[in-house]
């Protein structure tokens, strides 16, 4: 690759040819503030905070489009430099709500860290502000266009990274605003609620839902008996909810934190997690000796649920009929566990804490009542979680590490590597070839299925048949998968697809910030639990051979069928009513 | 082929048509077959002649008789006297307002005295629907010398012409053909940028209207100088008159094989489409134009990459103004020593203006490349009406400079407007008289860039309301000094900061008017006066001190 040199505030510095100014100066130790800049998502030019000066330009270019060129002499903090950024800011600050103190992205906003870090003091324009009202609309997300910039990282992000296109730019100069299309309410369009629009936005203009006074109140409420379950993912990031290092492995320290909070059982979706791979691996046997419709998607992310049934209905029959971890252990909570603890199922609450936002509209699928009341009652994001043990004074770093409450905290390895891109599979796999060859599989780390390549492979053969899968996370991934399969062109036996970027540790009810490379931290860190559990394949996990043997009787039995599977609904993209209410 | 004792020439241009061109020409062509002249006076529609002020106007040849502000009540007259009798209309002459005998032919005019029209040279004297006659004058012979020619010699001629984009920015015409060229890639785009919006500016559409052909022609000969086959021709959805004209110019010539496919038997194949814009004043810019063209919204994109790398549909495109286009034709025919003689040695060749506002003879002019705005106010524009003072132009239109009195010997070209802060830029030239106040008249540009902003980036989307929220509040009487302060800063900050063009000439204008009108600004701040009694909200008359 070619390289060309050039000089930054008089530093000389030799980049390969491509690089922009504002890698070109990171090189150098120079950090250039950014606005609508986001990594690997969006480089537009359009916020103008990262404006240099080049020598020979009559207007500032922005660093983070501008790429470099031979012999260049860029200068990042000339006093025009310095003042142009500081005006554009103020500008930016003028039309944007000054609610800080009680804004849901308070000491996390990206506005606020380059406002200090530019030295703004004051606001010095009073033309006008926006006005627009929030758009409260679905179960999961609210957006608030007042407190937006326009930096288009969520447009980008829905657009290029999960092809799912549920808002755009409408309008135009001062009344430009981000919106689904014709200024429809979110839940009116084909949103699939992944919130990866949340997880990128640098202010509070779009956020999860927050439930936690819901679930506040109903730890305080003496006739509710509370429990939660905990997914996979979260275990590998709420940590830093408090300051600590991504990829902190805090499981212990969550469970001590819960029950601080006053959770009567603190369980884990890793349970059901395992349960899943019973099911699902049974149906995939099932589908594959019947001939059933092939290839089988897995069903654990609401996502991707929701995105099939927009854009693909025609496949609905391909999706397993499994409910997700999060649904099942609601089923079983509200049935198996009332039975077992003696408990009324009216009386049971469940709480799940998820790094997923469209785990919320999940929850609120009128269809998921198996027990004849709401699987889960609330669903609280990382975040929220974050809040709620902040609010509660809870100082996670000094929690000593605390085990789950049995029966339905009890699970393997493989339940808990469902939190990234591949996991699914993995674990469908290692149960798969034990159960139907009988033979214990050699290594079980399938390594083909793992790590952050937008769609992975992999073949196992079991008993002269050779089973083919593929794994996709993003959406936008995903349609490429889709694409294949419906066209007749894929010959896949089970594809696993998750939503998010990196899978559920990529959620976008996750920590912010979470960039690629914080994804593959939580990767590893997940990887790393899976290594030091003593069970790591799924029909080893004792609990739910009890469950089997006490309650469901066998793999898609009639009571799994009742309590651990569902139907879909399709949906198109048409906008119209739904939201929690169809 | 038939051939007339008198042609009665009918402008059809947009202004001429707005002041009932089409009932006169009916009522002309009635009158004529009464009386029993149509087999010797041919009434033919043509493009602008220029004196829109004058319109609706007709010009009779042989002789060239120019009749202005003709009604359908005058024509049994016209058709009586003048081409029956051989009288003139006196009455119906126009009257220069420094001489006091009327002007009897076109070239006699004081407004065409000092006008040269080469990118003009059919309009007002063709018909614009009829290919035969563009080809009577010589039309696609340049098409013709062009495909003889290797590409790089027509781009070496285009060079040696020292031709600069007309649409503004002044960009050498030669060296953007050059990078198409030699952009590698086989799919490449040839784009006319007809989205003519700069408020005051109507010189696109007149050449469109008056010589639709000669920017066909032009397209033609640079799809085959940088190798492109296709051709797009954005235009204001507006433009109704332009886009049937071209419309119709496209099928004459795809008719006549002078589009299409092996044109004149080269072995080239090219072919032009129309396509209307929205609306957008932005999409004027050429990045956001192209995005307009693929389907998308309108805004601008980040450069480099340059259109001539990566334009059109992701292709190397080379995209020109209608004016920088018309100039091709006569260059390629002429050559490139002929279009030196003409301008400044920098800026060769001719400029179109539209000149308007407080005028004796607004309209379109076509003048050689530094002629001061003296000559064209006075001695081409007639001066001032109605016993005022010129007080400023803005040239350049909206996103250009305002220029006080003592500019007016400022030379008219690229490099010279933009060294007194003003810009050529697209030829508009809007001359204002003494009873307009100044801050009022930047609170209007203002206006119209807050209204026009894409909304892309933030200097551009916010400083626009806040200028002009700054700007309003001083034409109410509630201005600061401060707030005088904050409209330098702001302006000093979206002159260089915004992402296109668009934001950073918002502020020139204000920057303009403010430098050279500061006293104005300061008896609206200062002492609640507005000088001109325009701002209703302050007092009338200079202060008292």
């Amino acid at each position: 690759m070619a390289t060309v040199k050039l000089t930054i505030d008089r530093q000389p510095v030799e980049v390969e040819q491509g690089t922009t100014v504002l890698r070109a100066a990171e090189k150098l130790g120079i950090r250039i503030p950014t606005l609508c800049y986001l990594k690997d998502i969006n480089a537009i030019g359009a916020c103008r905070v990262c404006v240099v000066e080049v020598k020979g330009a009559r207007t500032l270019q922005a660093a983070c489009v501008t790429p470099v060129a031979e012999g260049m002499e860029v200068f990042t903090s000339t006093p025009r430099v310095l003042q142009a950024r500081r005006h554009t800011l103020e500008l930016i600050l003028s039309d944007h709500p000054m609610e800080c103190l009680t804004c849901i992205r308070n000491q996390n906003c990206e506005l606020q860290e380059v406002s200090e870090a530019l030295g703004v003091r004051e606001v010095r324009y009073q033309g006008k502000t926006s006005r627009h009202e929030p758009d409260r609309s679905t179960p999961s997300l609210v957006r608030n266009p007042a407190k937006c910039v326009l930096c288009r990282r969520c447009v980008a992000v829905c657009q290029k990274v999960q092809g799912v296109n549920a808002v755009q730019t409408l309008e135009r100069g001062f009344d430009t605003v981000v919106a689904p299309a014709f200024h429809l309410p979110l839940g009116e369009v084909a949103c699939v609620l992944c919130g990866q629009c949340a997880l990128v936005c640098p202010t509070g203009a779009i956020h999860e839902r927050d439930q936690v006074d819901e679930v506040w109140a109903a730890l305080a409420d003496p006739g509710k008996h509370v429990v939660v379950q905990t997914a996979p993912a979260t275990r590998v990031s709420v940590g830093e909810e408090f300051g600590l290092e991504p990829g902190s492995i805090v499981t212990g320290k969550l469970v001590a934190a819960l029950r601080r909070l006053g959770f009567d059982r603190v369980f884990d979706t890793d349970f059901t997690a395992d349960l899943t791979i019973m099911e699902e691996g049974h149906e995939l046997i099932k589908r594959v000796k019947e001939g059933g419709v092939l290839p089988m998607f897995t069903s654990c992310s609401p996502g991707w649920i929701k995105f099939i049934e927009h854009f693909y209905p025609s496949l609905l029959p391909n999706l397993s009929t499994c409910k997700s971890p999060q649904q099942m252990f609601g089923a079983l909570a509200k049935t198996y566990y009332a039975e077992k603890a003696g408990i009324l199922p009216e009386q049971i609450y469940v709480v799940s804490i998820m790094p997923c936002t469209a785990k919320k509209f999940e929850a609120a699928r009128p269809e998921m009542n198996a027990s004849g009341h709401r699987d889960v009652d609330a669903v609280l994001t990382t975040r929220e979680l974050g809040r709620m043990l902040r609010e509660a004074g809870i100082d996670f770093s000094h929690l000593p590490e605390e085990d789950y409450d049995a029966p339905l905290g009890i699970s393997t390895g493989a339940a808990a590597i469902f939190g990234a891109t591949g996991g699914v599979m993995e674990a469908a796999l290692r149960t798969a070839y034990e159960v139907i060859t009988g033979n214990p599989l050699g290594d079980i780390n399938i390594t083909a299925v793992r790590g952050l390549e937008g769609i992975k492979e992999a073949s196992v053969t079991l008993d002269g048949l050779t089973l083919k899968a593929a794994v996709a996370h993003g959406l936008g991934n995903a349609r490429k998968l889709l694409d294949l399969v419906a066209q007749g062109k894929a010959d896949y036996h089970f594809i696993e697809i998750m939503c998010c970027p990196g899978g559920c540790i990529g959620g976008g009810g996750q920590s912010i910030p979470t960039d690629t490379a914080i994804r593959q931290r939580r990767i590893e860190a997940i990887y790393d639990v899976d290594e030091r559990m003593v069970l790591r394949k799924s029909h080893e996990n004792p609990a739910v051979q009890t469950l089997y043997r006490e309650f469901l009787g066998e793999p898609l039995g009639h009571r799994s069928h009742e309590l651990l599977h569902t139907h879909y609904i399709p949906r198109g993209t048409v906008p119209r009513k739904e939201g929690v209410a169809k | 082929m038939r051939f007339y004792r008198a042609h009665v020439l009918v402008c059809a241009g947009t202004n001429c048509s707005l002041k009932g061109n089409r009932a006169v020409r009916e009522a002309l062509i009635r009158e004529i077959e009464g009386k029993g002249l149509g087999e010797e006076v041919k009434v033919i529609e043509t493009g602008c002649f220029g004196l829109c002020e004058q319109g609706p106007t007709i010009v009779i040849y042989p002789e060239g008789v120019l009749y202005c502000r003709a009604t359908v009540e005058d024509v049994p007259e016209l058709v009586d006297s003048h081409l029956l009798k051989g009288r003139r209309v006196e009455r119906l002459l126009y009257r220069e307002p420094t001489r006091p005998v009327a002007v009897q032919t076109v070239p006699e005019l004081d407004y065409f005295k000092k006008q040269v029209r080469v990118v003009l040279r059919n309009c007002g004297i063709i018909d614009p629907d009829s290919i035969e006659e563009y080809i009577g004058q010589g039309g696609y012979t340049a098409l013709a010398k062009a495909l003889a020619m290797k590409p790089e010699e027509v781009i070496a001629q285009v060079k040696a012409s020292g031709l600069r984009g007309r649409g503004g920015a002044g960009f050498p015409t030669g060296l953007k053909w050059e990078f198409g060229r030699k952009a590698p890639g086989g799919v490449k785009y040839v784009v006319c940028n007809a989205d003519e919006g700069e408020p005051g500016t109507f010189k696109d559409r007149l050449i469109l209207e008056g010589d639709p052909h000669a920017v066909l022609e032009a397209m033609a000969i640079a799809g085959w100088a940088i190798g492109a086959n296709y051709g797009y021709i954005y235009i204001r959805g507006e433009y109704q008159l332009s886009i049937q004209r071209l419309e119709r110019a496209i099928e004459q010539a795809r008719r006549l094989g002078l589009l299409g496919q092996n044109i004149f038997n080269s072995g080239f194949n090219f072919d032009v489409e129309v396509r209307i814009g929205a609306g957008a004043y932005v999409c004027g810019e050429e990045t956001a134009l192209f995005e307009s063209l693929e389907g998308k919204r309108g805004e601008p994109r980040i450069k480099p990459p340059y259109p001539t790398d990566v334009g059109l549909f992701g292709k190397p495109t080379v995209i020109n103004n209608v004016e920088t286009l018309a100039n091709i034709p006569p260059i390629i025919t002429r050559g490139a020593e002929w279009f030196r003689t003409l301008g400044t040695e920098k800026c060769p060749g001719t400029k179109v203006f539209t000149l308007t506002g407080d005028i004796v003879n607004e309209g379109l002019i076509e003048v050689p490349m530094g002629i001061t705005l003296r000559e064209v106010v006075y001695e081409i524009g007639g001066g001032i009406p109605n016993g005022h003072k010129f007080k400023m132009a803005q040239t350049g239109g909206t996103s250009g400079g305002c220029l006080p009195e003592a500019l007016l010997d400022v030379p008219m070209d690229y490099d010279q407007l933009a060294a007194a802060g003003s810009a050529l830029g697209s030829g508009a030239l809007l001359i204002m008289d003494d009873t307009h106040c100044i801050v009022d008249v930047a609170r209007c540009f203002a206006r119209f860039f807050l209204h026009e902003s894409c909304g892309q980036c933030i200097p551009c989307r916010e400083g626009t309301l806040q200028l002009y929220h700054l700007v309003d509040g001083i034409t109410r009487g509630t201005g600061t000094r401060q707030d005088l302060e904050l409209i330098e800063r702001l302006s000093r900050t979206m002159y260089v900061a915004p992402l296109c063009p668009l934001g950073q000439t918002a502020p020139l204008p204000i920057m303009t008017t403010l430098k050279y009108f500061k006293d104005e600004y300061l008896a609206h701040v200062d002492s609640r006066v507005c000088p001109t009694g325009t701002c209703r909200a302050l007092a009338t008359g200079h202060a008292a001190d």
